[in-house]
């Protein structure tokens, strides 16, 4: 009782601290606000707004209508250049796609001499150069094969292919980019929080001046945890309200309260994390170095930017024991899938047991190191 | 020089104020050069404060301020004196560099006015031999006592034979011994060069008392001026003390009187503490050597000794903070051990760096200890109330503890230290630093807490007036407890006439070291020129960009980071780890893609539709599925990624030609892993038709009356790590540089050493530039290292020109250290430095820099953001050598776009950087 009394007050106190610190609110105002808008409404992971050129050497009807053909959104609208243009703009990177119309294109056509047509792609796009073929060949298909609709295609196949995406039916990015980059802030800023403020007590000396007080370490600790927990929970609710649903339209199929009890248990581990690293660094320039170390990583490869299913193998056995993979994984269960606890409750489980284990981890340290001061 | 009869400073009608505090109200002095000038006054009367204006520190916000012979709210006219004044801020060391030695931070500073080789070497010695540190040249500053970091200070300050010496209260938390030969170092160098000017703060009235001009100030004003003799004279009192206490206005001396201790009514009972043998190690430094004493209840203890002597560890063992290596303490009979909470609530604790919330109003500290010691809840309010009247707190109850004057302060550390009513109290130099009023105040409180509240007092203390008030004392030295008694039975012993003069007999008996006071002949000035001359024979205008000064800062740099291989270590190691895993982690390749059936036909057909998912190396089948309610639940349980359903009768309705249809979910979760999905589904599917065509009538599937030919350039195989390990290099030079950069220019602020920045010839631009140095050559490294990476390791051949790619890794790196230089210029704590660094890399390095798309293909913000963020250049330069193989003259518009960064983002730093403090 008298425990948790002083966590709690130890937790107000790290509340009013915060509220001083006006260049660190303004930033945790502009990461879940500003940066996850520009996330969603800036990168999109399907087509979209492709470079895309063409060298007309038939300058024919038919190339006319090829040309006309391809539209926004997928398509900026298509440059027009000459063939010893085609090297620079790739390597530039201006244009990620080239398509090569050759000249008497349309008579070979009519004639059936089977003409060829050439798609230049910059693989080094990783991201458009695979869709974009599709979306440029499909197109392109489908120009040509009006114009010889004598000859048409595609109603002859034996089976029909009906692909639907479930959950996302257009695959709109903004829907992902928007909570991932939710997660992403919160990893990077419950480390910082707790962290950072761990160090900025124990070089002012506060921490220490804690200690001589009828408290305890695990008291110390685990009020810094709720108070910074609760502070970013309350910000990615709200961001989660403010900016994705209602400013970003972003419909949420499953239950918020869930997904935010999930962040929670999260939280918990991150936070931990955070006061972990804090007890490895000996000064603030070595806290960033391992912030770096430790956050980049677990944002990069937890599945919220590239599919954790490209990974090597030993790598995505390693990041199973990484609770950001399973954060990122009950978050697309719960907010695109209609996930109930039901579904999510093993990593629910999982994320817990990990924090725990860190928790702990962090606990043994913090009194160590705290104890043992510069003098 | 000497002919300088002017008045060196003269100050006319200037007022300071920060935020709503007036720290200086129209003060206005005229102070003669070679003099020694005294400033006293209680603290946060505006001392600290006139001295920066005058050093040219801090900015000038109303008034006028002369120093040498012009106008110092002129920059250039700062600039012109800045090498003729020394100026040594406030607080132990504060504008050293712990992590270098004695010499180098003599190097440094010497460096820093232009000083050649032979000359800086010729004053070092110099120096160190007059100060006695030359035994302990290459010891790291941090590791000395407070004396030395005084004398170190002092030494940095003379090394350029300034004209006017500003101390900001040199001797707070010093040693008598330490301050006698500190005051005896002054002495000896006036008398070398006479025309310098001293200006000093002081809280210590024994040393006013041997200044020729002492100025007392109170409430940001001055209060009079004279010699000590005049200022005496004119109050009508003995003492200087005194003197400053009568001319006080009433408000503040009223209640002042000299202070009666009344004696210790004896109480029974058990020692209240006991050290035996107490002994604490730090590795193979013994800080405490068995300590042993016994202090009775209700007696004031008092602990005296040189700086890091072992007082704080020793009273840190008794608190329980820290484990003794040998030996035992007992409070009140019971053992004290470090984790037991209920001694804790006996012993109020104070120590001797104030640790209090400085973001908190005093009211709230008080409550929140209040709180923390489980006071009855009714009596929280009260006891608040009762300790802010007690201590005088009631005008700052409600203001932020960071804004408070030290004195205040240490009132309010005491009354958070005393809130639950303590049995002991153990304080650790409680009154450094606070004015002798204040300490008056202090202690009025201390003897009725012991006398009236039978309180144990155990307080440690460098003022000599404070320790005969004691009980007994102890001396302390190097470790070892050297005389335990009254304080009238100390000098009895050493036959000396006061404490202080029994003291220093025991300091120099105990440790056989004679202050260095005859060989004032090491002080002969070393080809000593006057300051003037040599800039003119150096031929430097001090305006003008000097690689020497700023050059110093470079070496200074990379001589700290050198001391902190940690630091290095992770930079670079990291640098390989995070290439590591992102060069195999972050990939586009999707493959294992897990699926599953729902076949409810299961007719030869089908199954053969189904062999072509089975055979791709996309594709891992997981069991099949039950019905639809079974599709929907491993869809949403993530346990598939794509769901079939082939309808029943699929193997009739085909060999009948009524053209069957399949159906298939993808999960949209992930928009490109959903696309990529879509791509290999309809591959499956067109080559299941062809061979379905081949087998059934013997031809290909009719085709288009065209050939496609897809070309993929750069990347034949497309496969990911060509592009990606090219783009990670670019992606791995933003953070570590920048986050690097950003702290170690914040830290100085934190820390005060920024200070020389203001102070100094040094300029910003010189300041900016060559801080930035070692940081470059740390992001060059790490991109050599990777480099050899991506090549050796990655097997990704570098096509182009190594060149080509070296020198714009050079420009980019000194783009993105830029990067962190401005965000350093606007944040003041390390804190926010590495979260704003955070920010400002990550989202636009990793989102809009063309990693994950092409940045011709953002929109909005996204796409300014990315033309206008470098990594966007150089991974178009990275990824151009890499796999295209160009040069220069391919890539000329990014190298064109990289090369405006740095001078860009120099500019920007210069513009928010302040030159001084505001």
């Amino acid at each position: 009782m008298r425990s948790l009394s002083n966590i709690f007050r130890l937790g107000i106190k790290e509340l009013y601290s915060l509220r001083r610190d006006a260049v660190m609110l303004s930033l945790i105002l502009f990461t879940f606000t500003v940066s996850v808008y520009a996330a969603a409404t800036g990168i999109s992971h399907d087509l979209n707004n492709s470079a895309i050129a063409i060298v007309d050497e038939d300058r024919s009807q038919l190339s006319l209508r090829l040309r006309e053909a391809f539209l926004p959104p997928y398509f900026r609208e298509p440059a027009l250049i000459s063939f010893r243009d085609i090297d620079a703009g790739m390597d530039t990177g201006a244009y990620t796609f080239v398509i090569v119309i050759p000249g008497d294109f349309e008579a070979d056509l009519l004639a059936g001499r089977r003409p060829s047509l050439q798609l230049n792609i910059d693989a080094t796009a990783m991201m458009q150069a695979g869709t974009g073929e599709r979306h440029i060949t499909g197109i392109l298909t489908q120009v040509i094969t009006e114009f010889v609709d004598e000859r048409a295609v595609g109603a002859t196949y034996p089976v029909d292919l009906k692909a639907r995406y479930a959950f996302n039916p257009n695959i709109t990015s903004s829907w992902f980019t928007s909570v991932m980059e939710i997660i992403n802030n919160i990893t990077m800023l419950s480390i910082i929080l707790t962290g950072a403020a761990l160090i900025r007590e124990r070089e002012h000396g506060t921490i220490e001046h804690l200690l001589v007080m009828p408290l305890t370490p695990l008291e110390i600790m685990v009020a810094k945890v709720w108070a910074n927990g609760l502070v970013i929970l309350i910000a990615c609710g709200l961001s989660l309200w403010l900016v994705v649903e209602i400013l970003l339209q972003v419909p949420t199929v499953g239950s918020k309260p869930l997904f935010l009890a999930g962040t929670a248990l999260y939280l918990f581990f991150a936070t931990a994390l955070g006061i972990f690293l804090a007890t490895l660094a000996r000064s603030m320039p070595q806290f960033g170095l391992l912030f770096i170390l430790v956050v980049l990583p677990m944002n990069m490869l937890s599945g919220g930017e590239t599919p954790i299913e490209g990974q090597p193998e030993i790598l995505q056995t390693i990041m199973q024991a990484v609770p950001s993979v399973h954060f990122v994984s009950f978050a697309q269960a719960i907010l695109y899938r209609g996930a109930g606890l039901e579904i999510v409750w093993p990593q629910f489980l999982l994320v817990t047991a990990i924090g725990s284990v860190f928790f702990l981890f962090a606990a043994a340290r913090f009194r160590k190191t705290i104890s043992v001061t510069k003098s | 020089m000497s002919e300088e009869v002017r008045p060196s400073v003269r100050v006319e009608g200037v007022s300071h104020r920060y935020g709503k505090t007036v720290a200086l109200d129209g003060v206005a002095l005229e102070l003669p050069g070679g003099r020694m000038v005294g400033i006293v006054g209680p603290d946060g009367v505006g001392k600290s404060t006139l001295l920066g204006l005058v050093a040219g520190a801090r900015k000038i916000q109303s008034g006028r301020v002369m120093a040498l012979g012009g106008d110092m709210a002129s920059s250039a006219h700062r600039r012109l004196v800045c090498p003729r004044i020394a100026y040594m801020p406030q607080g132990l060391g504060s504008n050293l560099y712990m992590d270098l030695t004695i010499s180098e931070n003599l190097a440094f500073f010497g460096r820093l006015f232009g000083q050649g080789r032979r000359e800086r070497r010729e004053r070092i010695e110099a120096l160190l031999r007059s100060t006695g540190l030359d035994p302990f040249a290459e010891r790291p500053a941090g590791k000395l006592s407070g004396g030395m970091k005084q004398k170190l200070g002092l030494c940095c300050a003379l090394i350029h034979d300034p004209d006017l010496l500003i101390l900001d209260e040199p001797t707070t938390g010093v040693d008598p011994l330490s301050r006698r030969q500190f005051w005896d170092l002054i002495e000896r160098i006036r008398a070398r060069r006479p025309a310098m000017g001293v200006l000093v703060a002081t809280a210590y009235m024994d040393e006013a008392e041997k200044f020729d001009l002492l100025v007392a100030m109170n409430d940001g004003a001055v209060l009079a001026t004279g010699s000590p003799a005049e200022i005496k004279a004119r109050a009508g009192c003995e003492s200087l003390e005194e003197a400053f206490v009568a001319l006080l206005p009433e408000r503040h001396g009223r209640e002042h009187r000299t202070l009666e201790v009344p004696p210790r009514t004896m109480r029974d009972g058990p020692p209240a503490i006991i050290a035996e043998g107490l002994t604490r190690r730090f590795g193979d430094f013994t800080a405490v050597d068995r300590a042993s004493f016994e202090i009775a209840r209700g007696e004031i203890f008092g602990f005296l000794g040189s700086n890091g002597c072992g007082k704080t560890t020793t009273m840190k063992m008794l608190t329980g903070l820290l484990p003794a290596s040998e030996g035992t303490a007992w409070l009140f009979g019971e053992e004290a051990k470090a984790h037991d909470l209920e001694t804790r609530k006996k012993v109020g604790y104070m120590s001797q760096a104030f640790s209090l919330y400085a973001e908190l109003t005093v009211r709230q500290n008080l409550d929140l200890h209040a709180r923390l010691f489980h006071l009855p809840r009714r009596r929280i309010a009260g006891r608040v109330d009762e300790l802010i009247d007690r201590f005088g707190l009631a005008d700052y109850a409600d203001e932020l503890t960071e804004k408070l004057p030290l004195g205040v302060r240490q009132r309010l550390s005491l009354a958070v230290a005393i809130i639950h009513e303590p049995e002991i109290l153990i304080l650790d130099e409680p009154t450094s630093g606070v004015d002798p009023v204040a300490r008056d105040g202090f202690w009025e409180i201390l003897i009725d807490l012991s006398r009236n509240g039978g309180v144990t007092i155990f307080i440690s203390t460098h003022f000599m007036n404070e320790a005969t008030r004691c009980d007994r004392i102890s001396l302390m030295h190097a470790g070892r407890v050297l005389a335990s008694d009254t304080p009238a039975a100390l000098i009895t012993e050493k036959g000396a006439g006061s404490l202080e003069e029994a003291f220093i007999a025991y300091l120099e008996e105990a440790s056989g070291d004679k202050p260095a006071q005859d060989d004032t002949r090491t002080l002969a000035p070393p080809n000593a020129g006057p300051s003037k001359e040599r800039d003119a024979a150096g031929g430097r205008h001090p305006l003008a960009f000097d690689w020497h000064r700023a050059l110093a800062y470079s070496m200074r740099e990379s001589m700290e980071i050198r001391r902190d291989p940690i630091r290095l270590a992770f930079a670079l190691l990291g640098t390989v780890i995070l290439m590591l895993v992102f060069g195999y982690g972050i990939t586009f390749d999707v493959e294992d893609l897990t699926y599953a059936v729902l076949d409810r036909d299961a007719s030869p057909e089908s199954r053969t539709y189904l062999e072509g998912f089975a055979g791709s190396r996309y594709f891992v089948e997981r069991p099949p599925l039950a019905d639809h309610a079974d599709l929907d639940r491993q869809l949403r349980n993530g346990d598939v990624t794509l769901a079939l359903e082939i309808p029943p009768g699929f193997g009739k309705d085909l060999l009948r030609g009524r053209r069957p249809e399949i159906a298939a979910w993808i999960d949209g979760a992930m928009p490109f892993r959903a696309e990529t999905i879509r791509g290999y589904l309809e591959g499956v599917h067109l080559r299941y038709l062809s061979d379905l065509a081949f087998e059934t009538y013997g031809e290909e599937l009719p085709g288009l009356p065209v050939g496609l030919e897809p070309r993929y350039r750069y990347n034949q195989d497309f496969k990911s790590v060509f592009a990606m390990v090219p783009s990670n290099i670019a992606i791995l030079l933003v953070f570590i540089p920048a986050i690097l950069m950003a702290l170690g220019v914040v830290r100085e602020k934190e820390l005060g050493q920024i200070t020389n920045l203001y102070v100094t010839p040094v300029t910003r631009l010189e300041f900016l530039l060559c801080k930035q140095l070692p940081y470059i050559a740390i992001g060059m490294s790490s991109y050599l290292v990777m480099v050899a990476m991506a090549v050796f390791l990655f097997g990704v051949p570098l096509k182009g020109s190594f060149f080509a790619l070296s020198l714009a890794a050079l420009l980019y790196v000194t783009a993105t250290t830029g990067l962190g230089l401005v965000i350093s210029s606007f944040t003041r704590t390390q804190a926010a430095a590495l979260f704003g660094t955070a920010i400002g890399t990550t989202l636009p390095a990793i989102q809009f820099s063309g990693l994950m798309q092409p940045v011709s293909s953002l929109e909005g913000a996204a796409a300014l953001v990315g033309q206008a963020y470098p990594t966007t250049h150089f991974m178009t330069i990275s990824v151009g050598t890499f796999t295209k193989a160009l040069d220069f003259g391919d890539l000329s518009a990014s190298f064109l776009a990289l090369a405006l960064f740095p001078p860009a983002l120099t500019i920007a730093s210069l513009l928010l950087l302040k030159g001084q403090e505001r």
